[in-house]
Formats: structure tokens, sequence, C-alpha cells
């Protein structure tokens, strides 16, 4: 079996932008389960939230495919 | 297609890597004749299509095409632009539009029976893309605020003591003018790139394992084709999301240039 660690050290990586985002998205619910009106607020910050944090997944996954 | 020629070639299974979005030139050998570019060709004369034939026969009482063309505006244009730039959104309302249907028509075709590649999986497309936001948001600010007033704005955060300059300055002049433009593309690229990947996986690897001498594979393959068409929906979900993401933030840039104070 051959493969290559990059993929293990992406998948470690990937572990922290993970709970960003987890994070992320609780503390959006939380805030529209308290005060529904707040959701046309809360909606784009969320999302540039998680966008923020995926990128740094993202850039963990070029990284993997680009070193050898 | 190219999946199949991958796979016969080696002698087990080969997973997809880099080298699967690498497509052989339609006419000639050119690197501009091939399959992404004719896609970009081809989303924007469907776009285009689409959009005078909406808008072609507008009545008060809508037809199903007017609508759908006036849902997906009005969207950019209530959601992304009034509720982010606020006033004087109009002037940016097109840029938007344009921004964001293009980037959705083109990530769907990633997933379209027949077409099933997404162009924005190479990084020049979204590379351009970024550059028009960039000189958007900068000449903006430059046009609302002046140069000087604009470089200083970004370059001194006002309120913050003098010391943490050393510090903030570099940082906020890397964000504006590196940080920005290279986050915008290399998400879009990663996302669909990463979305093709996942389902060349699964079809890929259903199709090896349909090929297999063991019965055993034969019989677990339609599991893999399964996931492989969960994850077209899944991905379906990431394209109409990347698409709402590169335009919410080129919508947060520009409206982050017209105000004074950043």
């Amino acid at each position: 079996m051959h493969g290559t660690l990059n993929l293990v050290g992406y998948g470690l990586s990937a572990i922290g932008p993970a709970i960003a985002t987890g994070l992320i998205f609780a503390a959006y619910i939380n805030g529209v389960a308290r005060q529904p009106e707040s959701r046309n607020v809360l909606q784009p910050i969320a999302f540039l939230g998680f966008a923020l944090a995926e990128a740094l997944a993202l850039f963990g996954l070029v990284l993997a495919f680009v070193l050898k | 297609m190219h999946i199949t020629g991958h796979l016969a070639s080696g002698p087990g299974f080969v997973p997809p890597s880099t080298s699967d979005f690498k497509l052989p030139s339609i006419i000639g050998h050119s690197d501009y004749t091939t399959k992404p570019v004719f896609l970009v060709f081809f989303s924007v004369i469907a776009i285009s299509l689409f959009f005078i034939l909406a808008s072609r026969k507008a009545a008060v009482v809508p037809s199903k095409l007017q609508f759908a063309g006036e849902s997906i505006y009005s969207f950019v244009r209530k959601d992304l632009g009034q509720e982010i730039i606020g006033a004087g959104f109009l002037d940016y309302v097109p840029f938007l539009f344009t921004l964001f249907v293009f980037v959705l028509v083109n990530n769907l075709f990633g997933i379209i029976p027949f077409i099933q590649f997404p162009t924005m999986s190479h990084v020049s497309f979204p590379y351009v893309l970024a550059i028009f936001t960039f000189v958007i948001f900068h000449a903006v600010g430059i046009k609302r605020q002046g140069l000087v007033k604009y470089l200083k704005g970004i370059a001194f955060l006002p309120g913050v003591p003098k010391f943490a300059y050393i510090l903030l300055t570099p940082i906020e002049i890397a964000t504006y003018f590196l940080i920005r433009p290279v986050t915008l593309s290399l998400r879009l690229f990663a996302n669909m790139f990463a979305g093709h990947l996942l389902l060349l996986v699964f079809i890929g690897g259903g199709d090896y394992m349909l090929h297999d001498s063991h019965l055993f594979m034969k019989i677990l393959s339609p599991f893999s084709f399964g996931f492989g068409i969960v994850m077209t929906f899944f991905e379906f979900m990431v394209q109409c999301l990347q698409a709402y993401i590169i335009t919410l933030l080129s919508a947060l840039f520009i409206a982050g240039a017209l105000v004074d104070e950043h």
C-alpha cells in the first residue's frame, strides 16, 4: 500500500476549520433561536465567518496536492 | 469518460488526482481550446439567452420564465445589494448580479449531465473574477474618498494606540492588497476542485468495483455509485453556496470601501 503522508497531515489540519465551522453555525442557530427577527442581520455574518474558516481548510487541501 | 481510460491502464485502483483536470484540447493542440474555455463561452451565451427571453415580454403578471429571472435578480438586489451595501447600492447591482449568475452557472456545470466539469476548478478563471472585484472595490474606495485618504484609512486604523501600527499596518495592507483577492479566488477554486475530485472518487470507485473479478466487489459497487449520487446533491448545495459567498464577499468589500471609517 502506498500513498502520501500529505493526506494524513491534511486530515489533521482539517480538524481546526471543522471545529470553527461548527462553532460559527452553533452561534448563528443560537442567535436566531433566541431572536428570530435577527436572522437577516446574522445570516451574512455567519456565512462570512464560515467562508473565512473554510478557506483555511481549503488552503490545506490545495497544499496537500501541491507539496510533493 | 477519462476515468475509465485512466483505470484500465493501471493494475489496481488509481485514485483521481490533479491529472484528471488536465483535459485534452478539443480543437488542435492549444491550451485555449480545452473544455473549460468552451464552457465559459457556452455559459455566457446560455445566461444571455435566458435573461433576454425572461425579460423580453415583461408583464405585470409575470410568466413562469419572467418569474424565474426576476427571483434571481431580486435575490441579488435585495439580499446582497440593499442589505449589505446600503445607500447607493444600485450602482453595484449589475456587477454583483453578473458575478453571481456567471459563477452559479459555471459551478453547476459540475453536475449537469454530459457537461460534468466545473469551470472554476481551473484556478485561472477564479483569478480573473477576483481581479474584477479587486479593481472595482479599490476604484470605488479611491473615487469615494480620494487616493490619499483611502490609503490612509487602510494603513492606519483610527482609534488605535500609536505603537500598535507597527503590527497592524503591514497586516492591514496585506489584507487589502493580497489576502482578499487571493482568498476570494482560491476559495471558489478549491471548493470546485475538491467537489469534482470527490465525485470522481465515488463514481470512479464504483466503476472500478463493478469491473473487479470478485463477486463481492460487484455487489458492493452500487453503494459507491449511490454515495456518488448523494454527493452530487451535496455538491449542488456547495455550488450554490459558493456562488452566494463570492458575491457576498464582493459586496462586503465594496461596502467597506464606501464607508469613510474602516
